[in-house]
């Protein structure tokens, strides 16, 4: 997360997404939350030498990326950039556990190997889908579900607020480092000297804003509660969305399908 | 109780730094006037109209709205009497929504969630961008910002609008719209600004500040005009009004 | 050091989530005893503030490289340690939601690893012990970066043994701790030397920033004990609890590939597998191409590796297919 404008696009471009209608948009947020959640929890649960058995999963993401009409790339793009962080422990895996576990013909793929795929599986699907949640939800209904979660209203107004100002403060540091750069004769990043008085002045600009946004606040009534409207209940189709996908996790848990589905075609069965 | 919507007596203000702000102020504000406060950077504008909304206390001097002191028991009324429109939109819109910025007020003042659709759905149709109203207020233009930070005034139906810089960084056109807009309101209107030309538009009456000093209070149209009154208070007597002198003057050259 | 999702197990992940929410908890009970309405405002805009200045790359002299801030301990000297946690919280919150840096089911481990230290132990025990003796520019140095330096060693180590207890990598404790430990020195170094900065910075300026955090002190030692006391309860507790469960039911959440490799099921079920069979025997189109005579091993393998391709193709082609659907019907509108 290096390039602030990068940084600043991911969040514009995640918020129009959620800003979309679909049949998926239009589920109660809490619905999508825990459909979310069971699936992430299923998904690390499986043994760290699966592949076949995880690969039904996929299911869950191509379904509602379809549905929801979101981009792929973009999310795809987003996977690469955390990719490498999960690569730099997996990696060890094969380097380290040469044990032979399947062999396909010539090839013999270790303990190691086999590991590190399913690891790198287990990466894509949990960071697709987190990052689906969230293109179909919006930070506003995320709020709301975690109101109905019962989460104190006064960590939901903070994170809802930290939320606001991201984009107004990320500009103000782009706006401070251009203008550092441009007289700093192209080094790169903060030199040491001005550690200090650069963030400081933001972080004093930053608390000023703060007092400004209290006052707009008590202007408004704001007594240090945080009233939100009244919340949608859950209807019949989050009922069913819930059902049909913790339905067809836990199935995928406890059967390997792919692996009934391969011997049933290649006619090898023990 | 007092006919006027605001009163100030003799208003002293010292910042805990020492520095003084404002000097022995009095003024009042009746039913359906409008007054500008000008004045140089620094003169006082800020401080007056946060100690109207009892967000600071006055050392010396007492102020009333709609006939209530302002003290720290009042405070849920006046607030619910005044309508501050700050001078930077982004440190009114708070929330991640226009709607549910707009709602913030009422929800605060405890109305049933019916009543607060209905005034966030008339304040938008007032200011014009009920279109916006799931929008996130980063994705909105400078003049529709604006239109949003007076749309959550609006919606805690003030009886009198405070307004900070209203046309401060807005293109000519979205100034134009706004200033048309904020003439077709009844409300009695306080508005600091350095935009003189708007006060033309907007109030009859002028008030004038110099460091935190009441320098002059009176018609709009007099005071502008004055060019050695507007030169003492380090102003400048507005293009509009000074056309003609300045084309001579540069004829003369 | 944002732990992925791809990394733990749902015991780890679980464990850390009760435990920050745990100490999240009673971090709002403490920040309502003394009631400060102004403070949430400024911990929703400083959480920004953190974000944002987390990006800004700062410089070492004489090495080309550079580094960021993490924020933890500076969001303790601003707000305090309890609205530092809370705003720490809702930042990683955000990244994961918005960036997947760190997943959803590690979050709770990621708020451990990056608030818990810095706030509740090195700035209480550190920091603030050092700075109690009156501010000195050498002072303040001295504990911003201790303090750093150690809240980071301990967030890494966490991360070491947060991995290592759900088992997925295969490196063994001592060369994961040589890896992690010396990257996240320098890291810590840097992070102290920038705080210390800012601090001394906005010392010299606009002290009544710090001042306010500093008079306004609820952290009474006991406070803290008792955190620690609840972090340690609670972590002991779930994740016992957790992992008898997972042992108990070797069927619900550890299961290993052999077990779920397909043969048990097929074995055990009977009807199931007679009713495969039959099934098999008409529909395979590689029923000449079985493995019967070689292994075992290897025969799954292929079965495995057949049934997973046709399984992605099978999914991917109903996404197609949906979308097909859906765009026809879009024309019909």
């Amino acid at each position: 997360m290096v390039n602030i404008a990068e940084a600043l696009d991911n969040i514009r471009l995640l918020d129009a997404l959620g800003e979309e209608k679909s049949t998926v948009h239009a589920l109660h947020p809490l619905a999508k939350l825990f459909v979310t959640l069971v699936f992430l929890i299923i998904v690390i649960s499986f043994s760290k030498h699966e592949i076949s058995a995880l690969l039904p999963m996929v299911l869950f993401p191509t379904i509602i990326i379809t549905l929801a009409d979101l981009p792929v790339l973009p999310l795809m793009k987003r996977v690469l950039i955390v990719l490498p962080l999960v690569i730099g422990i997996g990696i060890f895996n094969p380097l380290l556990d040469h044990r032979p576990m399947v062999s396909l013909g010539a090839i013999t793929l270790s303990y190691g190997w086999i590991s590190f795929i399913s690891i790198m599986i287990k990466c894509l699907l949990t960071v697709i889908t987190s990052l689906i949640l969230i293109a179909t939800t919006g930070m506003t209904n995320i709020a709301l579900a975690l109101r109905k979660l019962k989460v104190p209203k006064i960590f939901v107004l903070q994170l809802l607020l930290t939320y606001r100002y991201i984009t107004v403060l990320m500009e103000e540091v782009i706006l401070t480092t251009t203008a550092y750069a441009l007289r700093s004769s192209g080094i790169k990043g903060i030199h040491f000297k001005h550690w200090g008085s650069l963030l400081g002045q933001l972080l004093i600009r930053t608390i000023d804003r703060a007092q400004r946004v209290y006052t707009s606040m008590c202007c408004r009534g704001f007594d240090g509660n945080y009233n939100t409207g009244t919340m949608p209940t859950l209807v019949a189709k989050d009922y069913i969305f819930m059902l049909f996908w913790t339905l067809f996790f836990i199935i995928t848990r406890s059967f390997n399908l792919p692996m009934l589905l391969g011997t049933i075609l290649t006619g090898v069965y023990p | 109780m007092s006919h006027y919507q605001i009163e100030a007596n003799n208003i002293t203000f010292i910042y805990p730094d020492g520095h003084q702000a404002l000097k022995d102020i009095s003024f009042t504000l009746s039913q359906r006037e409008s007054i500008g406060i000008i004045g140089a950077n620094g003169a006082g504008k800020s401080t007056l109209l946060l100690l109207l909304l009892g967000i600071l206390f006055p050392n010396e001097g007492t102020i009333s709205v709609g006939g209530l002191p302002v003290t720290k028991k009042t405070l849920p009324h006046i607030r619910e009497k005044i309508g501050l429109a700050f001078q930077n939109p982004d440190d009114q819109l708070f929330m991640t929504t226009v709607y549910d910025d707009v709602a913030f007020g009422p929800r605060n003042y405890k109305l049933n969630e019916d009543e607060v659709e209905k005034r966030v759905v008339q304040a938008l149709e007032i200011v014009g961008i009920l279109h916006l109203k799931t929008r996130a207020p980063y994705k909105l233009s400078g003049g529709e910002k604006r239109a949003a930070a007076i749309a959550s005034v609006l919606s805690m139906h003030p009886d009198i609008l405070i307004l900070d810089e209203p046309t401060n960084a807005l293109d000519p056109k979205s100034r134009r719209r706004l200033i048309n807009l904020l003439s077709t309101f009844n409300h009695p209107k306080i508005i600091a600004t350095h935009d003189l030309d708007m006060l033309f538009n907007l109030c009859e009456r002028t008030i004038i500040l110099k460091d935190g000093q009441i320098m002059a209070d009176g018609l709009t149209t007099d005071l502008l005009a004055d060019e050695t009154l507007m030169t003492l208070c380090n102003l400048e007597v507005p293009l509009s009004i000074q056309n003609c002198s300045t084309c001579t003057y540069k004829h003369m050259l | 050091m944002h732990m992925a999702d791809a990394l733990i197990t749902p015991i780890v992940g679980g464990t850390m989530w009760i435990s920050t929410a745990g100490i999240a908890t009673y971090s709002i009970k403490k920040l309502r005893l003394n009631l400060d309405e102004k403070k949430v405002p400024l911990m929703g805009v400083m959480g920004a503030f953190v974000f944002a200045a987390q990006m800004i790359n700062f410089t070492i002299p004489g090495t080309g490289s550079s580094g960021h801030i993490g924020g933890g301990l500076l969001l303790a000297i601003i707000l305090g340690p309890y609205a530092g946690f809370l705003t720490m919280a809702s930042i990683l919150t955000i990244q994961a939601l918005f960036f997947a840096d760190g997943g959803l089911l590690s979050l709770g481990c990621n708020i451990i690893n990056l608030g818990f230290y810095t706030c509740f132990i090195t700035y209480p025990y550190i920091y603030k012990r050092i700075l109690n003796k009156g501010y000195t520019r050498l002072r303040l140095f001295t504990a911003a970066m201790i303090a750093s330096i150690i809240g980071l060693q301990l967030g890494s180590f966490s991360v070491v043994i947060e991995t290592l207890l759900s088992g997925k990598t295969e490196l063994p404790f001592s060369s994961f701790l040589l890896l992690m430990q010396p990257i996240h020195l320098a890291i810590g170094i840097i992070e102290g030397l920038v705080v210390a900065s800012v601090v001394d910075f906005i010392w010299n300026t606009k002290s009544e920033i710090i001042e306010n955090t500093a008079i306004n002190k609820p952290i009474g030692v006991i406070g803290f004990k008792k955190i620690l006391i609840i972090l340690i309860i609670i972590t002991a507790l779930t994740g016992g609890i957790l992992s008898r469960f997972a042992s108990s039911n070797p069927d619900g959440l550890e299961w290993s590939m052999f077990k779920v490799s397909g043969q048990e099921e097929l074995e055990a079920n009977g009807p199931l597998y007679e009713t495969l069979s039959t099934l098999q025997t008409k529909t395979a189109f590689l029923p000449d191409y079985a493995f019967k005579n070689t292994e075992v091993d290897k025969s799954t393998s292929f079965a495995g590796l057949v049934g997973g391709f046709l399984t992605l193709l099978l999914v991917l082609s109903m996404g197609f297919i949906l979308k097909r659907f859906k765009k026809r019907k879009k024309v019909n509108c």
